[in-house]
C-alpha cells in the first residue's frame, strides 16, 4: 500500500498528490494530521510511526513548501532518501523517479535506493481529484518535546500598505525608454491603479532615475507577478532573468522587433508615454471613476 | 552570534540550457557561476545579524575547487571566513551533503554555531531537505522558507510567508533556518570588500563521497512551447484591449 | 519570431547587410543616402540590441590618435553622432603616472595639432583635480585634456540610422540567422537564412566578432579574433547622487595602468586593457539563447581583474574605496581585434561582391559605415582607408595563429606608448628571405616588412662609424634613438661613396599576362604603358577622383606580359586593384609572383664596376640605359636586371628565382668586397636614401587625399589612352594645386633642455608665429616623412604646403614634443636636395 500525506484536503496540490499516488498501482491511504498547529518535525514523527505501523511501499506528499518540508523531516528521521517534486515514479528496486530541477527548466531521472520510497509530486504533474477516503491521524503522543519546538506560534495577517516587488500581482516596469526620473509618473500611476509595484531596468538605476530596490533583473530583484507590464524596456537578457517568473508579460515598446517581444504574451507597439496614460484612463473608465 | 551559512555554486544560466554529452550535467562552457539566490540572501542575513548583534560569520560550500570563487564572493560582501568541502565536481545527494556539512562543524571556527543558515532550496537540484537533515543530525530545531528573522536574546523569531499573511515561529538557539529570497536585498560587493575577501581565511577538507541513495541517472530537457506574442494594438488605441486582458486575468 | 507580425524576406536585393550593430546600420543608412535603397538588413539577434559588441560597448570617444586614418574616421563618426543628437561632450583626460607617459602626452598634443583637433591642453595634477574632484592627483604627473571627447549612445544611433534607412526603402529582418552564403564563379550570389534565401550580388558582413564565421561560409577570410575586454560598473556613489545629467565629469584614461574610469548617472564604469590577453574563437561564442546576458558579455573572471581593482582604488579612492558602493555589473566583454589593430574594410580579396565591415569600434562606426558605402557605390571614399583595407593581409597573416598572436601582443598596447618604428615581437620569422643566413652572420637587425624578416641595418657595419666620424650625428634623446642606429647613416654614406647591396625580397611582384594585358595596364596606370619590351616605367596608379591609389614600377616583359613591382606594405591591396580592373572577357590574368622572385638591389658609384666584374653582358650606360631591364647572366644565374633606383644612385634591382637568391648574394658580396661595397639595410632604402632624393612614398606623401599635381609628379604630357582617374587628373593639371609637396630641412635641433631632438614624422608645420598651416582644401600641413640626410648633413622633412608657403627659402617651424624648431623650405616640387640634376642615377 501507499501512504499519501495530505497537507490540506481542500488544496489542489494535496489532491494532486493523492491522484499521483493512486497512479502507482497500489492501494492508497490518504492521511492528514489532525492538528491545527503546524509543527513539521512533530507531524513527520507522526507519519514515521504510521509508516512503521502500516509498512507502505511508498509515501507521497504534495509538492508544496510544507509537503516537501514534512517529507524531508520524515526522510531525515528514517535516514532514507527522498525525492522532491516528482513528475513520475516507476516502482522497482530501486524505484526510478523523474523530478524537476531548475524550477522546471530541467528534469532529472534518478534512482531512489530506499524503502519506503519517499516522494512529493510536482505541481500539476497530474489532475486533482476530490479525496473521499481521507483518514485523520492525531499527532502521536510519543512525539518528543524537541520535535515540538519548531511550531507556528502566531500568525500575522498581510499588511495592505505598500506592495513589494516580490509580492506584487502586478508589476509595471519602465526602462531606458521612460527617458527621465519624472517620466516614471505615468508608470507609478498605472501601478497604483492596479495595486501593483513599480519596477525598472538596470539602465534606469544606472541613470539614477529610480532606487536600486526597484530594479528587476539578474542583478536586481526577481519577481513572479500575475502580469508584468514592461514599458520601454528592450528586453536585455539580464533584465529578462529577473522577470521570467512572471505568469504573463505585456510589453509596450515602439520597436516592433524589440527582443522583449520574444518573451512577451501580449504586445503593444507604441510609445509608452502615449500608451500607458491611455491604459490608466481606460481603467478609470471601466471602473467608472 | 556565531553564524554558519551554507551556499552552493550553481551556473548562471541563460535563456536556454544545454546538457553535456553524457547528459549528467549542464553545459557550462560559456556560463559564469553564482550562489543560489536564496543562499545569497542567507549570507546577507548572516552579515546583517552579525552587524546588529555582534559575533562572526562563516560561509561553507561543498563543491569543486572552483567553488572557492563563491566563498570569496560571499566574503566580499562581509562574511568573515570560509569552509570549503572540496569535491571532484560530481553530484552529491542530499544525505551525503548533509553528512559532509555536519562533519565540518568545528572546521572553520572553534566556537559552536548559534545559527546555521541555508537557502530554502538550491537553484539547480531543488531537493528541499539538506537543512532539515543537518538539523536532525545536530539535534536542533529547524524552520524553512523564512522571510524575516529577529533575534531576542537567545531566541529567534522567524516569519514564514503563507497565503494571506505570515506564520511565526519562535526557536531557541542553536537552530537551523532556511531562508527565501525577499528576506533582504543582498548588497553588492564593494571594491574594498572584494580586496579584503582575497585575504580572508578558508579552511578546507576533502570529504569522501558516500554511495548516492538518491542517484541521479541523467538529465532531461523538458519539451518547450515557443511563445508568440499577441499584438494588442498600436499606440494608445490599444488601451481597451489591454484592459480586457487585465480583467480576464483578474488583476483589475 | 518576436511579434506575430512576421515578414517575408524579399527574393532578391541589390545589397544584403548582415549585422545590425552600429556598423551594419551605418553602412545600410549610408547606402540609402547614396541611392542604394533595395537593401535588406538582417541580424540573427533581436533589435535594437542584437547581442553584439555594440550592446555593451563603453561608448566613449577620444578623438586624438596618432594615425591619420583612424583620426579621420573618428572625427567623421563624431560629426554623425552629434547630428543624431546622441553625443554627450563630457571631455576626457588621459592621465600620466610616469615621466615617459608625460612625454607621450606631449606627443598627443602634437598629433591633435597635426590633425586639427582643438582645443586640447596639458593639465597639471591640480587642474585635473578641479575637473575630476574625486581623483587622487598625488599619483599623477599631469594629464592631456580633450574637452571635445565624449560619450555616445551607439545603440540609439544605430536605431535612428536604421529607421531612416527603412524610411528610404530598406527592409529589416531581425531574429534571422544566416546559414550560408552561395558563391558562383568567385562572386557572391545568395544569402541563405533560416527564414529563406535572398539573391544579392553584394553582401556586407558587419558581424563584429562573428565576422570570421560568416565569411568562412563563402570561403572568404576576415582575419580578426574576438578578445575579452573586462569592465565593471560600481555605484551608486554618494558623490554622484546629485548629478544632474547622465555624464557630468570627464572620462579618465589611466594610461599607465591600461584602464579607464568614467562616471555615468550615479555609477562609475571601470574598464581595462591591462589583463592577460584572452582570445576566443569566433566559433566558441555562445548562442543568444545560451547566454546569461548577451553572447558578447561573457562571465567575468575576477582573478584577471584583481590588480585593476587596486589601481582604480588608488586613483579614485573616494568612489572606488567607498564601502557602500557596490560592484553592480562585471563582464568579460568581447570586442574584435586584428593583426595590426586596424579595421578590416573593403571587398574581400577571395570573393567578389562580399564586403567586410569588421573590427570597427564604436568610435569609428558611423564614419566607417559611410566610407564602406562610398567604396561600394563609387569605388573610392572621401576618407582614404588604405591602412584598413582588408586586402592588405598576406596569406600567412590571415591564419588564426598569426591573428591571435598579434592580437594578443597588440591588446596590451591599446593604451601603450607605441614608438612609430616599434616592431612586433610575436610570430616573427615566418617569411625568411633567401639571404637570411648571410644576414644573420652579418648581425643584421631585422624589422618586419610585409611579413618578411628584413635587415634594417647591419651591426657588422659598425666600423663604418669610425670611418665617417663627425658626418654621423648621434641621437641624444632616448625616444629618437629607439628603433634606430647611427649605423644606418654610415651605411648610407658608404653606398653614396662606393656601393651597397640591399635585400628587397619583401617586394610584391605580379604579372599581368594575356592578350588583354596592355589594355589592362593602360587602364590602371597613369603613365604610357605601350612601350617597348625592355622598358621599366615608374607610374602613379590613380583613384577615380585623381588621388593616389599606388605608385609602382611596371616592366614590359613581353608584348603580352607586364611585371608589376610594388612595395610589400600594400602589395596585396595593389594586386587586388589590378585584379578588379581585369577585362571581363578573361583576356588577361594577374599572376602573383611575390614568392617566386627575390630581389637584391645594388647601387652606388661602384655598382657598374661590381656588376661588370660578374657578368659578361653589356652593363655600360649606353648598352644598358636607365629605366630598362635586361636578362643577364651572373655566373650560373639568369638574372633580370632592372636599372632603376629608389636611392638615387647608379645601380640595378637584380631579380632571381627565390631559391637562387643566396648564390646571387654570395657572388655580389664577394665581387663587391674589392670595391668597398657593404650590405645596406632598409633604414637607408626606405628613409635616408629616398628622402635626400625627395622620392615620395605611398602611405606617407602619396595617398588618396592628394593628387599627382600636388605631389609634384605631373611631369610629361597626359597619355591619350583612358585610364582610371584621367578626367580628374586633367582637371587637376589645369587648376592651381591647393598644396605643393615640399622638402624642408631643420635649421636648429636644440631643445630647451639643450638636447638635440629629431622629428620622426607626423608633426605639424607651423608659421613663424606658431599658427597651424591649412591649405585651401582645409588640410593641415604636417610632416609626411622625416629622416636624416647624411650626405647633405641635414635632417629632412617632407610636407605639403599651400602655395604661399611653398617657396624655397621660406622660414617656418615644426612642433615636436611640445617645442618648436625652425625649418626652411629647401625645395618646393620634386627637385632633389641631393644631386639635384640626377647625374648619379644616370651616369
Amino acid at each position: 500500500m501507499i501512504l499519501a500525506f495530505v497537507e490540506n484536503p481542500a488544496d489542489e496540490l494535496s489532491q494532486q498528490a493523492v491522484t499521483f499516488a493512486r497512479g502507482l498501482g497500489e492501494e492508497v491511504t490518504p492521511i492528514a494530521i489532525d492538528d491545527p498547529v503546524y509543527a513539521p518535525a512533530a507531524w513527520a514523527q507522526t507519519i514515521a510511526e504510521q509508516i512503521e505501523r502500516r509498512s507502505p511501499s511508498a509515501v507521497v506528499g504534495p509538492g508544496t513548501e510544507r509537503g516537501n518540508e514534512v517529507l524531508a523531516h520524515v526522510a531525515a528521521k528514517l535516514d532514507q532518501p527522498m525525492a522532491a517534486n516528482c513528475t513520475s515514479v516507476t516502482p522497482g528496486d530501486p524505484a526510478t523517479v523523474i523530478r524537476v530541477r531548475w524550477g522546471g527548466s530541467l528534469l532529472e531521472e534518478s534512482k531512489v535506493h530506499g524503502a519506503p520510497v519517499l516522494v512529493t509530486s510536482a505541481a500539476h504533474a497530474v489532475a486533482a481529484e476530490p479525496i473521499a477516503d481521507l483518514e485523520l491521524v492525531a499527532v502521536s503522543d510519543t512525539v518528543s518535546e524537541a520535535d515540538r519546538v519548531a511550531r507556528v506560534v502566531d500568525r500575522v495577517e498581510a499588511s495592505t500598505a505598500g506592495v513589494s516587488l516580490t509580492d506584487a500581482d502586478v508589476v509595471v516596469s519602465g526602462g531606458r525608454g521612460v527617458g527621465s526620473a519624472e517620466g516614471f509618473s505615468v508608470i507609478e500611476e498605472l501601478a497604483e491603479l492596479l495595486g501593483g509595484a513599480v519596477g525598472c531596468s538596470r539602465a534606469v538605476t544606472s541613470a539614477g532615475w529610480r532606487p536600486h530596490t526597484d530594479q528587476v533583473g539578474q542583478t536586481g530583484t526577481k519577481i513572479s507577478p500575475e502580469i508584468y507590464i514592461a514599458c520601454g524596456i528592450s528586453g536585455a537578457t539580464q533584465h529578462m532573468a529577473g522577470c521570467k517568473g512572471a505568469k504573463r508579460l505585456l510589453a509596450i515598446n515602439p520597436d516592433g522587433e524589440a527582443s522583449i517581444f520574444a518573451s512577451a504574451d501580449f504586445a503593444v507597439i507604441g510609445d509608452l508615454h502615449e500608451v500607458v496614460p491611455a491604459i490608466s484612463a481606460e481603467i478609470r473608465k471601466a471602473r467608472g471613476t | 552570534m556565531n553564524i554558519l551559512v551554507c551556499v552552493k555554486r550553481v551556473p548562471l544560466t541563460g535563456g536556454k540550457i544545454t546538457l553535456t554529452e553524457d547528459e549528467r550535467a549542464i553545459q557550462t562552457r560559456h556560463l559564469g557561476f553564482t550562489v543560489s539566490p536564496h543562499e545569497e540572501c542567507g549570507a546577507e542575513e548572516a552579515i546583517r545579524l552579525v552587524e546588529q548583534h555582534g559575533g562572526s560569520s562563516t560561509v561553507l560550500t561543498l563543491g569543486p575547487p572552483e567553488a572557492e570563487e563563491q566563498l570569496r564572493d560571499m566574503m566580499a560582501i562581509g562574511i568573515d571566513r570560509g569552509i570549503h568541502l572540496v569535491t571532484d565536481g560530481g553530484e552529491w545527494d542530499p544525505q551525503a551533503t548533509a553528512e559532509a556539512i555536519v562533519g565540518a562543524m568545528g572546521l572553520g571556527s572553534e566556537e559552536p554555531y548559534d545559527l546555521l543558515l541555508f537557502g530554502n532550496e538550491s537553484a539547480d537540484a531543488g531537493n528541499y531537505q539538506v537543512p532539515i537533515r543537518v538539523a536532525q543530525a545536530l539535534g536542533v530545531p529547524c524552520v524553512t522558507g523564512i522571510k524575516a528573522i529577529t533575534v531576542d536574546g537567545d531566541k529567534l523569531r522567524c516569519e514564514q510567508e503563507i497565503p494571506g499573511g505570515r506564520d511565526v515561529y519562535e526557536l531557541p538557539m542553536p537552530a537551523v533556518v532556511s531562508v527565501k529570497e525577499g528576506i533582504n536585498l543582498p548588497r553588492y560587493p564593494s571594491v574594498p570588500g572584494r580586496m579584503r575577501a582575497k585575504r580572508k581565511p578558508v579552511a578546507s577538507s576533502q570529504p569522501a563521497r558516500p554511495e548516492s541513495k538518491l542517484e541521479m541517472v541523467r538529465l532531461v530537457l523538458p519539451e518547450t512551447s515557443s511563445k508568440q506574442a499577441e499584438v494588442l494594438g498600436h499606440g494608445p488605441e490599444a488601451a481597451p484591449a489591454v484592459v480586457d486582458v487585465l480583467q480576464q486575468i483578474g488583476v483589475m | 519570431m518576436a511579434t506575430s507580425e512576421s515578414r517575408q524576406l524579399p527574393a532578391s536585393q541589390r545589397v544584403v547587410v548582415i549585422g545590425a550593430g552600429i556598423v551594419g546600420n551605418s553602412v545600410a543608412f549610408h547606402l540609402t543616402q547614396l541611392g542604394e535603397t533595395e537593401i535588406t538588413l538582417i541580424d540573427k539577434g533581436p533589435l535594437p540590441n542584437p547581442g553584439g559588441s555594440t550592446g555593451h560597448a563603453s561608448n566613449f570617444i577620444f578623438p586624438v590618435d596618432h594615425s591619420k586614418e583612424m583620426t579621420s574616421l573618428t572625427l567623421e563618426s563624431m560629426r554623425q553622432y552629434k547630428g543624431l543628437d546622441v553625443f554627450i561632450e563630457s571631455g576626457g583626460i588621459e592621465v600620466a603616472r610616469t615621466e615617459e607617459r608625460m612625454q607621450e602626452l606631449t606627443r598627443r598634443v602634437v598629433s591633435a595639432r597635426t590633425w586639427g583637433i582643438e582645443p586640447v591642453s596639458l593639465l597639471t595634477p591640480e587642474e585635473i583635480k578641479e575637473l575630476v574632484p574625486f581623483i587622487n592627483e598625488e599619483l599623477l604627473l599631469g594629464g592631456f585634456y580633450t574637452p571635445g571627447a565624449g560619450v555616445v549612445d551607439s545603440l540609439r544611433a544605430a536605431t535612428i540610422m536604421r529607421e531612416r534607412a527603412v524610411e528610404a526603402g530598406m527592409t529589416v529582418s531581425a531574429n534571422t540567422e544566416v546559414v550560408g552564403l552561395d558563391v558562383e564563379r568567385g562572386a557572391v550570389r545568395r544569402v541563405r537564412t533560416d527564414r529563406g534565401d535572398i539573391e544579392a550580388d553584394r553582401v556586407v558582413i558587419a558581424c563584429g566578432c562573428w565576422s570570421p564565421r560568416i565569411a568562412r561560409m563563402a570561403g572568404a577570410n576576415i582575419p580578426l579574433t574576438p578578445a575579452v575586454h573586462q569592465m565593471i560598473d560600481i555605484g551608486p556613489a554618494p558623490r554622484f547622487a546629485d548629478a544632474k545629467g547622465m555624464i557630468e565629469f570627464p572620462i579618465v584614461r589611466d594610461m599607465d595602468t591600461n584602464m579607464y574610469e568614467r562616471q555615468e548617472g550615479t555609477g562609475l564604469e571601470i574598464g581595462s586593457y591591462a589583463h592577460r590577453p584572452i582570445m576566443i574563437d569566433a566559433d566558441e561564442i555562445p548562442s543568444i539563447e545560451e547566454s546569461p546576458l548577451t553572447p558578447t558579455e561573457l562571465p567575468f573572471t575576477q582573478q584577471d581583474f584583481e590588480l585593476q581593482m587596486e589601481q582604480a582604488l588608488e586613483l579614485m579612492p573616494e568612489i572606488v574605496g567607498d564601502e557602500s558602493v557596490g560592484v553592480k555589473y562585471a563582464i568579460n566583454g568581447l570586442l574584435s581585434v586584428t593583426l595590426d589593430g586596424l579595421p578590416l574594410i573593403g571587398e574581400t580579396p577571395e570573393v567578389r561582391g562580399l564586403w567586410s565591415a569588421a573590427a570597427i569600434w564604436i568610435k569609428e562606426g558611423p564614419g566607417a559605415g559611410k566610407t564602406i558605402a562610398e567604396l561600394m557605390v563609387h569605388g573610392e571614399s572621401e576618407i582614404d582607408v588604405y591602412d584598413s583595407n582588408i586586402a592588405r593581409a598576406y596569406p600567412h597573416q590571415k591564419t588564426k595563429a598569426h591573428v591571435q598572436a598579434r592580437a594578443a601582443e597588440g591588446f596590451n598596447k591599446m593604451y601603450g606608448i607605441v614608438h612609430p618604428a616599434e616592431q612586433w615581437e610575436s610570430d616573427r620569422r615566418v617569411k625568411l628571405p633567401p639571404f637570411y643566413e648571410r644576414e644573420q652572420e652579418l648581425r643584421a637587425v631585422f624589422y618586419e616588412a610585409a611579413g618578411w624578416e628584413r635587415p634594417h641595418w647591419y651591426e657588422s657595419n659598425a666600423p663604418l662609424l669610425e670611418e665617417y666620424g663627425d658626418r654621423i650625428n648621434q641621437r641624444e634623446a632616448e625616444w629618437e634613438a629607439r628603433w634606430w642606429s647611427p649605423i644606418i647613416n654610415a651605411e648610407h654614406l658608404a653606398l653614396r661613396d662606393r656601393a651597397g647591396y640591399i635585400d628587397l625580397t619583401a617586394f610584391a611582384v605580379f604579372d599581368i599576362a594575356g592578350p588583354g594585358a596592355l589594355d589592362t595596364v593602360q587602364r590602371v596606370a597613369m603613365r604610357q604603358m605601350d612601350v617597348a619590351v625592355g622598358r621599366v616605367v615608374y607610374t602613379p596608379i590613380l583613384l577615380p577622383a585623381g588621388g593616389f591609389k599606388a605608385d609602382l614600377t611596371i616592366m614590359r616583359i613581353a608584348d603580352d606580359r607586364f611585371r608589376v613591382v610594388t612595395g610589400g606594405g600594400w602589395g596585396m591591396s595593389d594586386l587586388k586593384w589590378f585584379s578588379d580592373h581585369l577585362p571581363t572577357d578573361g583576356s588577361a590574368q594577374v599572376q602573383d609572383q611575390t614568392n617566386t622572385w627575390t630581389t637584391l638591389g645594388l647601387w652606388g658609384p661602384r655598382a657598374r664596376d661590381i656588376l661588370s666584374s660578374v657578368t659578361s653582358d653589356d652593363v655600360s650606360h649606353e648598352g644598358f640605359p636607365f629605366a630598362r631591364w635586361k636578362s643577364i647572366e651572373i655566373g650560373p644565374l639568369e638574372v633580370i636586371a632592372s636599372r632603376i633606383s629608389y636611392v638615387g644612385d647608379l645601380g640595378w634591382e637584380l631579380y632571381v628565382p627565390i631559391e637562387q637568391g643566396a648564390r646571387l648574394w654570395d657572388i655580389i658580396a664577394e665581387a663587391g668586397m674589392a670595391h668597398g661595397a657593404v650590405p645596406v639595410g632598409a633604414g637607408v632604402y626606405g628613409t635616408t636614401g629616398r628622402l635626400e632624393k625627395c622620392y615620395r612614398a605611398y602611405g606617407a606623401e602619396l595617398e588618396g587625399e592628394y593628387d599627382v599635381v600636388e605631389a609634384g609628379m605631373a611631369w610629361g604630357r597626359v597619355k591619350d589612352q583612358d585610364f582610371v582617374g584621367r578626367e580628374a587628373h586633367v582637371a587637376q593639371r589645369e587648376s592651381e594645386p591647393a598644396a605643393h609637396m615640399c622638402t624642408l630641412t631643420v635649421d636648429d635641433h636644440t631643445s630647451s633642455s639643450g638636447l638635440k631632438r629629431y622629428m620622426l614624422g607626423g608633426e605639424p608645420i607651423l608659421t613663424p608665429d606658431g599658427e597651424p598651416i591649412t591649405d585651401p582644401k582645409g588640410r593641415r600641413s604636417y610632416v609626411t616623412s622625416a629622416g636624416a640626410g647624411p650626405s647633405i648633413g641635414k635632417h629632412i622633412l617632407m610636407s605639403y604646403l599651400p602655395g604661399e608657403h611653398a617657396q624655397e627659402g621660406e622660414k617656418l617651424q615644426v612642433e615636436y614634443m611640445g617645442e618648436r624648431y625652425p625649418v626652411t623650405v629647401a625645395v618646393a616640387g620634386s627637385t632633389p636636395v641631393f644631386d639635384p640634376d640626377n647625374s648619379r642615377v644616370r651616369s
